[in-house]
């Protein structure tokens, strides 16, 4: 144990580590019981129904589920495409990584919030945009009659869209503050331009690589939405066939072993993804990310940075440019008529104009980000300290809500949190509630590196001259983290704007959030339902926009952070 | 040492009280919003699906003679909403479920999902709607036919006959015409697939299919895709190009047509192959273990009323049951009787509804 091995290096008094040990315990009681109470007990529970029967565990059910030829091949397809997704991000994003890293262009920080936008965008709207672009009628079939829905290709497309912002910031973060004198020096020594990237650069970048990869390999593994709504009938991930079973079949045994198949495969990943980061953590000499990018030099930077702006424009602008036409190309010509029907409750897919939707979006939002800052930032501080590996197994473990599938989590919520003092199925706090379990592994990863980068020392030299552990907190680290604290909260914010899995379970029917708006205008006919989903998406990404746009103000060059 | 340790405890203590406060604010926020309706004697609570809808007023008129205030919680589609009532049967989300169909009904009566209440009137309901009799646990509430439409004006365009029968979407004639949902996620896809089961026998109706399918039938996940942008004939198909003149959707649909059409057509631009008909009911119930069984009563017997029965046609887009229930004009001068349309008896379809639709997605989505 680390700890263990702590206390005999350091000649401190036992004392001392003792209150360490205890103080971590207490700052990670309210996570632990904010997991605990309302994502491992919910989906604990759900998971029971479906395989303890009568008394008796049924853990037979999963040999016969997954010996079934249907299931194996859902589980075939979740994987490859998974695969394949990362494989076709990695390939598209790396390029504009670099470019985000090391040059300095006019409109950069505009552009690095715009490609982030898709990533907090709610799945819905991204499926909407992309049947625009690439589906019947969609601006591909009327210019060139090529038509992608319902294709492999409209699901790996789709998921590069969402994802690009993960290479894009993992990568790029590490790249852009990695210190360019150590490839110079390599080549100075005679090593090749090749010769001298593969041997210093790569091994530092790696680790970063690495974690993108895993992060974009875990989002597309449990992809929803998109597989939904681009996929057609013919194609079911492991999410999409845990949602089928358990809300359409009601076959709990059967959605019960699949979450658990789906759980295991998260938690391999993780505990890989754990350990890269881990690596990358290890010392690099990181320098101010400003004092790196300067302007392209030469015909081969230049195109390089040519071939980013098409694809982020190809890729990213056109299906949000595709929902905003749209949004304005009314009944009358272009204009705001779509806009102006969103005050009017006549609609009749709500009891309220769906304009409201986006004051109960921000109210959540607020208290999402409330409750994931506090959360997440408890933990963040927990896990600062030199960590056994209990520790980091509950680092690992805050992550498991991005990887189960909302919908166990949804029915988890029904039949656990159904009596008082608990009885909140119909209570406006579940819907931020669920948005901080997905929202708290981004506030942990964006604290912890600049958190663990706080010299220890300026604590204990705090508390030698009689600071109490508050007032060392306040006068040493908060100066320290507190950027990271906003970006943080800046993106628990866009994240719990933009969630919809969890939302649509939960969210009560007088109190649509703007995606669930969104996803009920597109369930139904006629084209004034269809324009407003679209002016409602526009303006749910003008507000994502602008929330990133800040925090682009706010971030430093040094933060190492993830998001 | 003594600073630092009073230090940690007061640490501790200060998180110890955050939890408490969480939980305490958690919890007060769980009891204040819970809207399960159990205390609360002057309202009840209609859990249904998205698709439920009733006129203001009339609402209101049975607010104001029962003295109930009526909450509705509308909880996603029919399938889900059904299956989310029954894993909270313990402790119900309301008092009233209303939405479930003849294809689910069996599921919702062996999961006890209902209490036995025989409405005011209920003799009025036809007898071909009545099921569970002498337990009454669920009353009928309206009935819908799931039938093939077809765009009128590609058929004559083409001088071609519209199709008639299930035997007709066979035949060469309508290769490639026809688009329906997947019978595992959609509710029309299901009926679809159930009316082939009823007409064509239990060992019949998979060689049926496979027929079907070499004349081109096109499966897409949900009834929007499937009529609002496969089909030529609604307003929807037309503006998304849709080019299948053949739709798995509602014998009402073409009333639907025109009562949204902009500007309103003299005629329905679609049409019902009459001879593909599955026919859904939908029934509503006392929840077992309702907060307020008294208003729930009460609302079950609204339901039933003259009142909700005539008010429903336009607010759904389906038929009541209540004999004597005069139907809106729209309906009788564009809406069709289907005359003989395919039946199930709930309890076969609980028995082989799984491994149909699994034999059904193999054959026809692999």
């Amino acid at each position: 144990m680390d700890l263990a091995r702590t206390e005999v290096a350091k000649p401190g008094p036992r004392a001392g580590s003792r209150r360490g040990s205890a103080t971590r315990l207490g700052l990670m009681a309210v996570p632990v019981a904010f997991f605990g109470l309302f994502f491992a007990y919910p989906v604990t529970a759900i998971v029971a129904r479906g395989l303890h029967v009568d008394g008796v565990w049924r853990f037979g059910r999963i040999t016969d589920v997954l010996g079934q030829s249907d299931i194996r091949q859902v589980l075939w397809f979740t994987t490859w495409q998974a695969l394949a997704s990362t494989a076709l991000t990695l390939l598209i994003a790396l390029p504009g990584a670099y470019v985000f890293a090391r040059f300095d262009f006019p409109g950069k920080r505009v552009l690095r919030a715009v490609v982030t936008v898709p990533f907090v965008l709610p799945t819905v709207v991204v499926g909407t945009a992309f049947l625009a672009l690439i589906g019947r009628g969609g601006l591909f079939d009327e210019l060139w009659g090529v038509r992608l829905d319902t294709t492999v290709w409209a699901i790996l497309l789709a998921h590069v869209f969402f994802n690009y912002a993960v290479v894009v910031r993992t990568v790029g973060g590490l790249w852009s503050q990695l210190d360019p004198r150590q490839e110079e020096a390599a080549r100075m020594l005679g090593a090749s331009r090749w010769a001298a990237w593969r041997t210093v650069t790569l091994p530092a970048l790696a680790p970063a690589v690495a974690a993108a990869a895993l992060m974009v390999f875990l989002f597309t593994f449990t992809s929803f939405g998109v597989v939904q709504i681009l996929g057609g009938p013919a194609y079911s991930t492991l999410e999409v066939e845990i949602y089928r079973q358990t809300a359409q079949l009601l076959d709990l045994p059967t959605a019960a072993v699949l979450t658990l198949v789906q759980f295991a495969a998260v938690g391999l990943i993780l505990a890989i993804h754990a350990w890269t980061v881990r690596r990358r953590e290890s010392a690099l000499k990181l320098v101010d990310a400003s004092a790196v990018a300067r302007r392209p030099r030469g015909a081969g930077q230049w195109t390089l940075l040519a071939f980013v702006m098409v694809t982020v424009v190809l890729l990213i602008l056109l299906p949000l440019g595709v929902l905003v036409q749209r949004s304005f190309d009314g009944p009358e010509g272009f204009g705001v008529a779509y806009y102006k029907e969103l005050t009017s409750a006549d609609g009749g897919a709500f009891l309220v104009p769906p304009i409201e939707a986006i004051g109960n979006s921000l109210q959540y939002a607020v208290v999402a980000t409330g409750i994931t800052v506090l959360i997440g930032g408890l933990a963040a501080a927990a896990l600062t300290r030199r960590a056994g590996r209990l520790v980091r197994g509950f680092d690992a473990l805050l992550m498991l809500p991005l990887g189960v599938s909302a919908v166990t989590v949804g029915f988890g919520f029904l039949i656990t949190l159904d009596k008082p003092p608990l009885d909140l199925r119909s209570s406006w706090i579940l819907v931020p509630l669920a948005q901080a379990l997905v929202g708290v592994p981004f506030v942990v990863r964006t604290m912890l590196p600049v958190l663990r980068a706080v010299d220890g020392r300026l604590r204990e030299a705090a508390a030698v001259l009689g600071a109490s552990p508050l007032r060392a907190w306040r006068e040493v680290d908060l100066p320290m983290v507190w950027r990271a604290l906003l970006i943080a909260a800046g993106f628990a914010f866009a994240v719990s704007l933009g969630e919809f899995g969890a939302t649509v379970f939960i969210a009560r029917p007088d109190n649509p959030t703007l995606p669930v708006a969104v996803a009920r205008l597109l369930g139904r006919a006629g084209d004034l339902n269809y324009g407003q989903a679209m002016a409602l998406s526009t303006i749910l990404m003008v507000v994502c926009a602008v929330s990133l746009m800040m925090l682009e103000r706010v971030r430093t060059g040094r933060t190492t952070g993830e998001f | 040492m003594s600073t630092t340790k009073s230090g940690s405890t007061k640490k501790v203590t200060f998180t110890a009280v955050a939890v408490g406060i969480g939980l305490v604010a958690v919890s007060a926020c769980g009891s204040s919003g819970g809207g399960s309706g159990t205390s609360d004697s002057k309202s009840v609570t209609l859990v249904s699906h998205d698709s439920f809808n009733v006129s203001k007023d009339v609402l209101k008129d049975f607010e104001k003679r029962s003295g109930y205030k009526v909450k509705v919680l509308k909880d996603g589609d029919a399938g889900a909403a059904v299956n989310k009532a029954i894993l909270s049967k313990d402790n119900p989300q309301g008092d009233v479920f209303f939405g479930v169909d003849n294809t689910l009904l069996s599921r919702a009566l062996d999961n006890g999902l209902f209490q036995a209440h025989e409405v005011k009137g209920s003799e009025k309901i036809k007898a071909e709607f009545r099921v569970d009799e002498g337990k009454h646990r669920v009353t009928p509430v309206d009935s819908g036919d799931i039938c093939v439409n077809y765009d009128k004006k590609y058929f004559a365009d083409k001088k071609l006959a519209p199709p008639k029968s299930f035997a007709d979407l066979t035949k060469p004639a309508y290769k490639n015409l026809l688009v329906t949902e997947n019978a595992s996620t959609s509710s029309p896809g299901l009926g679809f697939l159930l009316g082939t089961a009823a007409a064509y026998g239990d060992d019949g109706w998979a060689g049926y299919w496979k027929k079907l399918k070499a004349n081109g039938v096109k499966v897409v996940d949900g009834w929007e895709q499937a009529y609002n942008e496969e089909f030529s004939g609604s307003a929807g198909g037309k503006k998304a190009k849709g080019d299948r003149p053949l739709v798995v959707s509602y014998a009402s649909s073409p009333p639907v047509e025109v009562l949204y059409g902009e500007p309103q057509p003299k005629q329905a631009p679609t049409g019902v192959a009459t001879g593909t008909c599955f026919r859904q009911v939908e029934y509503a119930g006392l929840l077992s273990n309702a907060g307020n069984e008294k208003g729930g009563k009460a609302l079950l017997d609204f339901l039933a009323s003259q009142e909700f029965q005539e008010d429903m046609p336009l607010n759904m887009f389906v038929n009541p049951v209540r004999e004597g229930t005069k139907l809106p004009k729209l309906f009788t001068e564009h809406g069709v009787t289907v005359d003989d349309p395919q039946t199930m008896d709930p309890k076969k379809i609980a028995d082989n509804r799984e491994p149909w639709i699994k034999s059904w997605t193999s054959l026809v989505l692999k």
